[in-house]
């Protein structure tokens, strides 16, 4: 099982062999309401940690998605192109958008674990 | 929700469904209950019930044309036969949109008038200010409002209050007998959707609520659902798409000016008609499911043309949809927009109105 970290901006990474798996948490989607548009960006695409990956709108807001890692993205999520609900129905794994290969491991001591995470949400 | 916001009747009736809830008009109105999608699919699909209590209500009685009454909108109120109801403009000398409204005739010599809620206090002193005689009566305050809107809507009426229900047509009413109040039950709405508004005495409009949702072809759908079914169809939001600024000949709605009688904006209009306008109304399509939003900028080869007023991700069409206000030799159908918010760019193209036009209204 791949660990999971969280940023402040509601982004997860499972990582995983050098490879992060990259989407939104389970309480951003809920908060987004329902999701009609996902932009995912171009495979090959590389970016540093907490810059703009991908852009999500929902009914309600349109917000970007930062990366929790430095890295290049190696794989997309290509079905949330016509069904980005899926995003809402399971955020925290078909929802996820993104592969990365991760640069900088060491990168994830700015984020949080699964456990700081559900606390850091009962302080909003 | 400050001291200041309104709760309409149904507001624990919201609270128990865990609505979103959220001000609008200075009322805690819910926005959504189980999604805005699904609420939306709902009322194309099926029936879907709103709480529209925030709306202003106001009762004129007395004779038309010694009150006044018959200079003080865009259309004429004389001339709405009995039953019927009427859709048009409060202006400024300007001819500038004060509200739109509907008017119904209630008899002979009676009139309900029925306004935006962050509208209704001022619509009332600037109609009381117009008026010669006769009497003007805020009934906002004790007058409940519900919207049965979708293409079951006919057949969940009939089950609830019988035969009388089956032949009212579009923009007719009826005052009837309801949960042992007297009760309009009219023809309108703002879905695009075959549908009613009831109005009846504030105290009874929980019972009706609870009436309307035991039958299972009903769900309860917020202002979120609402907005989207309403741009749609192309119906302007008072506020956004329209306000004091905007004339109805910039906003594409002169078929609700008469020009065969006097109303206070009509000189600013006829000059505005003679002059032509410097910027109207335009709708247009996004190539993407990417939503335009209030206050997006349109731009038209490379320059900024004007700005956004209403915008969604429409379900019915599975792509963006907006209206805005341009230059009138930009809209033209088919001119190439692109629509721009900071780092966001969606290319759109300008079309006709409405955007959908499958919907149940006129069945």
């Amino acid at each position: 099982m791949a660990e999971m970290f969280f940023t402040k901006e509601h982004e997860w990474v499972k990582v995983k062999e050098g490879i992060g798996a990259i989407g939104i948490s389970d309480h951003a989607a809920h908060e987004l309401g329902d999701i009609t548009f996902v932009e995912l960006p171009k495979i090959g695409k590389t970016v540093k940690q907490f810059e703009v990956l991908a852009a999500i709108e929902s009914v309600k807001a349109a917000s970007d998605i930062f990366s929790p890692l430095s890295g290049t993205v190696v794989k997309i999520n290509q079905a949330l192109e016509d069904a980005p609900e899926i995003v809402n129905e399971s955020a925290e794994d078909a929802g996820w958008m993104v592969w990365i290969e991760i640069t900088d491991e060491s990168e994830l001591k700015n984020l949080m674990t699964q456990e700081q995470y559900s606390d850091y949400l009962k302080t909003l | 929700m400050d001291e200041q916001t309104k709760a309409t009747a149904l507001n624990s009736r919201h609270r128990d469904l865990k609505a979103l809830m959220a001000p609008f008009g200075g009322w805690d109105m819910p926005i959504q209950y189980e999604g805005i999608i699904a609420e939306h699919a709902w009322c194309r699909q099926k029936a879907a019930l709103f709480d529209i209590c925030h709306m202003g209500e106001f009762i004129f009685q007395g004779d038309f044309e010694a009150g006044g009454l018959e200079d003080v909108f865009s259309f004429s109120v004389k001339t709405i036969p009995l039953g019927r109801s009427r859709y048009g403009f409060l202006l400024n000398e300007q001819g500038g949109i004060i509200d739109d409204l509907i008017v119904f005739r209630l008899a002979e010599d009676k009139v309900m008038v029925v306004v935006n809620a962050a509208t209704a206090d001022n619509d009332f002193t600037v109609i009381n200010s117009r008026l010669r005689g006769g009497s003007f009566t805020n009934i906002t305050d004790r007058t409940g409002k519900l919207d049965l809107q979708g293409p079951l809507a006919r057949e969940v009426m009939l089950a609830a209050f019988g035969e009388k229900m089956a032949s009212i047509p579009y923009f007719k009413f009826i005052t009837v007998q309801i949960l042992g109040v007297e009760a309009i039950v009219s023809r309108t709405g703002y879905t695009g959707e075959l549908g009613y508004e009831i109005f009846l005495p504030v105290d009874k409009v929980c019972q009706l609520w609870d009436l309307l949702l035991q039958d299972q072809r009903v769900k309860p759908a917020g202002l979120g659902a609402r907005d989207v079914l309403r741009l749609e169809v192309g119906y302007s939001l008072y506020g956004s798409d329209i306000d004091e600024t905007t004339t109805p000949l910039e906003a594409g709605l002169e078929a609700f000016v008469n020009f065969d009688k006097n109303f206070v904006g009509k000189q600013a209009l006829l000059s505005q008609k003679e002059q032509g306008i410097r910027r109207k109304k335009v709708a247009f399509q996004v190539s993407s499911r990417r939503s335009p939003r209030h206050h997006y900028e349109i731009c038209f080869a490379g320059e900024t043309v004007g700005s956004v007023t209403s915008g969604v991700f429409s379900p019915m069409l599975g792509c963006g949809i907006g209206i805005g206000f341009v230059k009138p030799e930009l809209t033209v159908i088919g001119t190439p927009f692109t629509i721009r918010h900071e780092r966001v760019g969606m290319e759109a193209v300008v079309c006709e109105l409405p955007f959908y036009s499958g919907g149940s209204l006129r069945s």
